[in-house]
């Protein structure tokens, strides 16, 4: 059980915590360890708003070991209204609903269950958004 | 009971998941389709789904509307009869994502459907009493109910969250609280056990409709009300039936509880029935308007609550999506998806 890696990724994962750099704008998200150059003071913490379009996206129907529940599931590239291109799983939608461009937001749900005796990952999704 | 501090919703959020199963779909697999059903359809969680995640989801709403940073908040509360874990707080998790400060009072409350009554109550006197500002009180369940068993028609996933805050800020004052509780075994699950047991008819007149009657007559005793006085009710649904018979019985007309009845459309959500036909219902309401509320949770108990809707409610209202978009959105599963998702089927 990996409990220290998943731990240390709550802030970005439960709710979208990024960073931007106070030089170039440029946002990103899960904050990286600094490059060669870069201060501390490089990176601001910044809370994305979760919102996004779809940029692109694909279909697994073949997926890794304690995914099978969500078997064929899309996932996708979102581009957030930040700017940040984002990897996520897409959830709450069937394969004819999407197409690229399609608005998005992200809700946080169960990523993974490590098994009876593990623990249960949360993370961010995106969607189709509800209004 | 009232707090010194007068205390009201400054902000409200429901959650319903997107899939639905129909009552007759579950009558096909076990009755042939023969005999009659509690409800049309019942909501179904997602397979990435729990009260953990439906939880963030309502109270993410819910502080949109508030208009409030989650760090302002002194307590996060769940109330629930199905946290994902049976050893560590849901109330962490929920924190966690909302982004609250961890100087905050987290935990879950546990009273079958009541669950996320009791946690209100409990902010209001937090919130009552100063010792916080704002209070984040959640029910929520994914309900689990025996293959074939009476309940799986109705067993049902939503929930709703209610913000807690002083009442000059508030969207809708509650002007006073009563809770009636009897130890009435009508319902429970002991541990280790999979699925829940029931007493049949025992759950109908010595459990819900004595001890609704109890907290709701008593309430609208000490206020000096009636039920004409009111604008709106809501109660406790774990089935379409049963609300609106104690409504009928305590006065209640049924346009009254009309916009907060919602276990026809998704069945019964537990901790989230009555507060998410709260919520329903504040979607709908207007500045003065009155709203009567009164959960039940088996084992037994209920709580009954007097809301005034103020002005705030109107410019709060449409900053998260109302109940009525996602019970829009519904998609039909059948009973297999169903069995595959909820953890239905042995997998060896």
């Amino acid at each position: 059980m990996d409990i220290a890696r998943h731990w240390r990724g709550h802030p970005a994962r439960y709710r979208l915590q990024g960073e931007r750099n106070r030089n170039t704008g440029e946002v990103r998200v899960p904050p990286h360890p600094l490059a060669l150059g870069e201060t501390p003071d490089t990176w601001e913490p910044l809370k994305l708003s979760g919102r996004g379009e779809i940029y692109s996206f694909s279909v697994l129907r073949q997926v890794p070991e304690g995914y099978e529940l969500f078997a064929p599931y899309p996932i996708a590239l979102v581009r957030l209204e930040e700017g940040a291109l984002i990897t996520a799983q897409l959830t709450d939608c069937a394969e004819a609903d999407l197409e690229i461009g399609m608005p998005v937001e992200m809700v946080t749900r169960q990523l993974v269950d490590t098994g009876a005796d593990g623990v249960l990952v949360y993370g961010y999704k995106f969607r189709p958004v509800v209004q | 009971m009232k707090p010194s501090r007068p205390v009201g919703l400054i902000g409200y959020g429901v959650y319903v998941p997107r899939y639905r199963i129909a009552a007759k779909e579950i009558a096909r697999i076990w009755t042939d389709g023969h005999g009659p059903v509690p409800v049309e359809a019942k909501s179904v969680p997602g397979p990435d789904e729990d009260t953990v995640t439906m939880s963030i989801e309502a109270a993410r709403n819910a502080l949109a509307r508030a208009g409030i940073r989650a760090e302002q908040l002194g307590a996060v509360w769940i109330g629930s009869e199905s946290h994902p874990y049976s050893v560590k707080p849901s109330g962490t998790i929920v924190s966690e994502a909302l982004g609250t400060s961890p100087w905050i009072s987290s935990g879950d409350w546990e009273f079958a459907c009541k669950a996320g009554s009791e946690a209100l109550t409990a902010g209001m006197a937090m919130v009552g009493s100063g010792m916080a500002d704002y209070v984040m009180a959640i029910g929520a369940d994914t309900a689990q109910s025996r293959p074939g068993d009476a309940l799986e028609y109705t067993a049902s996933a939503g929930a709703a969250a209610l913000l807690v805050g002083p009442a000059d800020q508030a969207l809708a004052t509650i002007d006073a609280t009563v809770s009636f509780v009897t130890d009435t075994p009508d319902f429970f699950r002991r541990a280790e056990r999979p699925y829940p047991s029931h007493g049949n008819r025992f759950t109908g007149e010595p459990a819900y409709f004595r001890t609704i009657q109890s907290a709701a007559k008593r309430l609208l005793d000490d206020l000096g009300r009636t039920p004409s006085d009111f604008t709106y009710a809501v109660f406790h649904q774990p089935n379409a039936k049963f609300p609106q018979a104690v409504a009928k019985r305590l006065g209640f007309s049924d346009a009254q509880i009309a916009p907060g009845l919602l276990s026809p459309q998704i069945g019964n959500t537990y901790s989230g029935a009555a507060l998410s036909g709260l919520c329903a219902t504040l979607d709908v309401a207007k500045p003065g308007d009155t709203i009567f509320v009164t959960s039940y949770g088996s084992g037994a108990g209920s709580d009954a609550y007097a809301l005034t809707v103020t002005e705030a409610l109107l410019e709060r209202r449409e900053r998260a999506p109302l109940a009525a978009a996602y019970l829009a959105r519904s998609v039909f599963i059948d009973y297999a998806v169903y069995a595959k998702w909820v953890g239905k089927l042995v997998m060896g």
